[in-house]
């Protein structure tokens, strides 16, 4: 009795074990999935063009002030925008410039990453072309102008009045093909 | 504990274990083991209450008096740690070692060396968490949930913080299939899965989730470490990671994780309760079923925790609806133990008074739970002393209560003595006001909008700080009576008989001398 038992209770070890790296691994494959959930859902696409509604309104009552924001952090890069802010209406296409200087001797490998303000403009901000959609490679002391082109919808709140749109670089490792996504 | 290996001795078995020390390192004895992880629990219990003293004296008045906000935040996130990874978790796996063998009649665990490495693990885990602080940068400062980008800036401190996650993982996951094995394979004839008593049912439910979630947890600190130090990018939002994801995975884990530590106490509630009601506990399989559904929907709920974190208004409604929804089976089962003690010819002896001390003050826990649940309510009390009063109701006057429950209920059996009672009713009713003066005003200060975590708060907020200060230090030192009562019990208590309580039912009451022997049932009894 005593043998047989031993015997199931390995056996049950076993399964119990193969659960476990089962769930280990299952810890893991959640990063595809989240990556896939959220571009599916499209919760989380900072890193992707929007594709612009075929009819545009533009709600020429309404003015909103666009401030431009940039930042590096950890890499040898003067980043600026090369107008600060713009009074825009809701709707009309707007297309700035902003630009980067690699003012070390080495090439260096950069990711921008946007962040908005208010938070929520994410949802109403479309963006058909932005220099942040891909990595960018700077030879040493190379300057590049790079532009932003988006549209914030008519149905941002009324009572928004401004929204800043902010980019920062990060540095990539070296020999990094691309950024993931 | 020795007492009860004394008198094992006395019995005559043959028991060939090494005496001294060495007895214990290399023993593979259910008791032993659930000993040294009751020894242990307790003294980690000690550690992180100490830090939360220190939390409570830096917060004892406005301004910065003893603890610099650096140290303040390894203070909090070291408490939290401790407390959930080496009290709570520890304590329960140290009853489930001690009574499941004795409630199911089974000789001993099912893995008996896999058992002692199991524990073994523990005090590594432990001088890696205490012994961050003194290594330069300090201990994990990034609070015990350790988000990114904190924990991947973070100095050594955070690398002996993750390495003591793993262990700590590892030892919790080897425990639950040992206990699994043992729940499925070795119950004593007779003893089918529907007879088994509530303490076992709830245990392995907690076995399965541990083993379900706990390797997610492992996988999660495993991607901060290759974050840290091998260039990988799953959180980091420069290299296209995120750091939003860090919270899924680890809430994955870290919602589980809370019924790890509540379900065992709510077996515990349902072996006192019946006991002192001199009553069957009442609705036994639906408190089964419920204790099920609480297991599954937990997995299901864990983005409550961040309805701040920015959410799509659709996954805002679905967490809190599924999360109000636990209350539910949850509510099943409170109606069951007012329903096992209505008309019951109760007694209050000290376990009977923690577990009543624990439906009272968890519901009140479960009812800030339904309120953080509310979305509009959650963001604003995000992140306040609201959120710290609710799970500290949950978990210290929910699962330490319970594991205090157990302690004075088993103890009789454990060392053959009896505990003193009357400071055993000091103990409750000292812990119980203290608890309250500590944490119930600190819902008012969440209200008001008191933030967790820092050191300093606006003055508004001093006079319910020092109440709470004073409630911690008057829980903190009741404590100590607890630590006294039962090494004088261990020593010099009355010797108990085989059946102290005789409203018990269970095996080891009804079937094993007091003290319960060095090996029991190693012929297992037959149940009806």
């Amino acid at each position: 009795m005593v043998k047989n038992n031993s015997k199931a209770n390995l056996l049950m070890m076993k399964k119990l074990l193969v659960f476990t790296l089962i769930m280990f691994a299952f810890g893991y494959a959640l990063v595809p999935f989240y990556e896939k959930f959220c571009e599916v859902t499209g919760i989380n696409n900072l890193l992707q063009p929007d594709v612009l509604a075929e009819e545009n309104r533009v709600d020429t009552e309404r003015w909103i002030t666009v401030e431009f924001d940039a930042n590096t952090r950890g890499l040898p890069w003067k980043f600026k925008p090369l107008q600060t802010s713009v009074r825009i209406h809701p709707g009309e296409p707007v297309s700035v410039t902003y630009e980067v200087v690699n003012t070390s001797d080495r090439e260096i490998n950069g990711q921008a990453i946007p962040s908005y303000s208010p938070r929520f403009l994410d949802k109403h901000l479309k963006k058909f072309e932005c220099f942040c959609f891909t990595k960018q490679v700077l030879k040493p002391n190379e300057t590049r102008q790079m532009p932003v082109q988006f549209v914030i919808e008519p149905e941002l709140p009324a009572d928004i009045h401004t929204v800043t749109i902010s980019y920062t670089f990060f540095e990539l490792p070296g020999n990094t093909s691309a950024v993931k996504k | 504990m020795a007492a009860v290996h004394g008198d094992a001795h006395g019995h005559g078995h043959d028991d060939h274990h090494p005496s001294g020390i060495m007895r214990w390192v290399t023993t593979t004895n259910h008791k032993d083991i659930g000993t040294m992880y009751l020894w242990f629990s307790f003294a980690m219990f000690l550690v992180g209450g100490t830090l939360a003293m220190g939390i409570r004296a830096e917060l004892y008045q406005p301004g910065i008096q003893i603890l610099e906000p650096e140290l303040f935040n390894q203070f909090t996130t070291l408490h939290g740690l401790i407390m959930v990874f080496g009290a709570i978790m520890p304590a329960f796996v140290g009853f489930a070692n001690w009574q499941v063998p004795m409630m199911i009649g089974a000789p001993d665990m099912a893995f008996a060396r896999m058992n002692n490495w199991s524990f073994w693990l523990l005090p590594v885990a432990a001088t890696l968490l205490v012994g961050s602080f003194f290594v330069p940068g300090g201990a994990a400062a990034g609070g015990w949930t350790f988000y990114p980008p904190l924990s991947t800036q973070g100095g050594l401190g955070v690398d002996l913080m993750i390495f003591a996650v793993h262990i700590l993982g590892a030892s919790s996951i080897m425990g639950s299939i040992n206990i699994i094995t043992t729940i499925l394979n070795m119950r004593a004839p007779g003893m089918t899965l529907m007879k088994m008593p509530m303490f076992v049912w709830t245990w392995l439910i907690t076995a399965y989730l541990l083993v379900l979630v706990m390797p997610v947890l492992a996988g999660t600190v495993t991607m901060l470490l290759t974050d840290r130090h091998f260039g990988t990018s799953f959180f980091n939002a420069a290299g296209g990671g995120d750091p939003v994801m860090f919270q899924h995975i680890f809430w994955f884990f870290g919602h589980p994780e809370v019924y790890i530590m509540i379900l065992p106490s709510f077996g515990i509630v349902s072996e006192v309760i019946p006991t002192f009601s001199r009553k069957p506990l009442f609705g036994y399989s639906s408190m089964v079923y419920a204790t099920a559904s609480i297991a599954i929907l937990s997995c299901f709920v864990w983005a409550h925790h961040m309805f701040t974190a920015g959410m799509p208004t659709v996954g805002q409604l679905f967490f809190m609806y599924a999360t109000m929804l636990i209350a539910v089976p949850t509510g099943v089962k409170v109606f069951n133990w007012t329903a096992t003690m209505w008309r019951g010819s109760m007694t209050f002896e000290t376990p009977m008074l923690f577990s009543i001390g624990f439906i009272f003050l968890f519901v009140i826990g479960g009812f800030s739970g339904v309120i953080c649940a509310i979305v509009p309510i959650d963001i604003q009390v995000q992140d306040t002393y609201y959120v710290i009063a609710h799970f500290h109701y949950v978990l210290v006057s929910g699962s330490l209560f319970a594991l205090f429950a157990g302690a004075y209920y088993w103890i009789p059996k454990w060392t053959g003595r009896m505990y003193n009672e009357t400071l055993g009713k000091w103990h409750f009713w000292l812990s119980m006001f203290f608890f309250n003066l500590t944490f119930f005003v600190q819902h008012f200060l969440g209200l008001a909008g008191m933030p967790r975590r820092i050191p300093d708060y606006a003055l508004q907020f001093a006079d319910f700080n020092m109440i709470s200060s004073i409630g911690a230090f008057g829980f903190g030192t009741t404590q100590l009576l607890f630590l006294y009562i039962m090494i004088s019990c261990i020593r010099s208590g009355e010797k108990a008989p085989q059946k102290p309580w005789d409203g018990a039912t269970t095996l080891e009451w009804t079937h094993l001398p007091t003290p319960a022997p060095y090996h029991s049932f190693e012929k297992p009894p037959i149940v009806n």
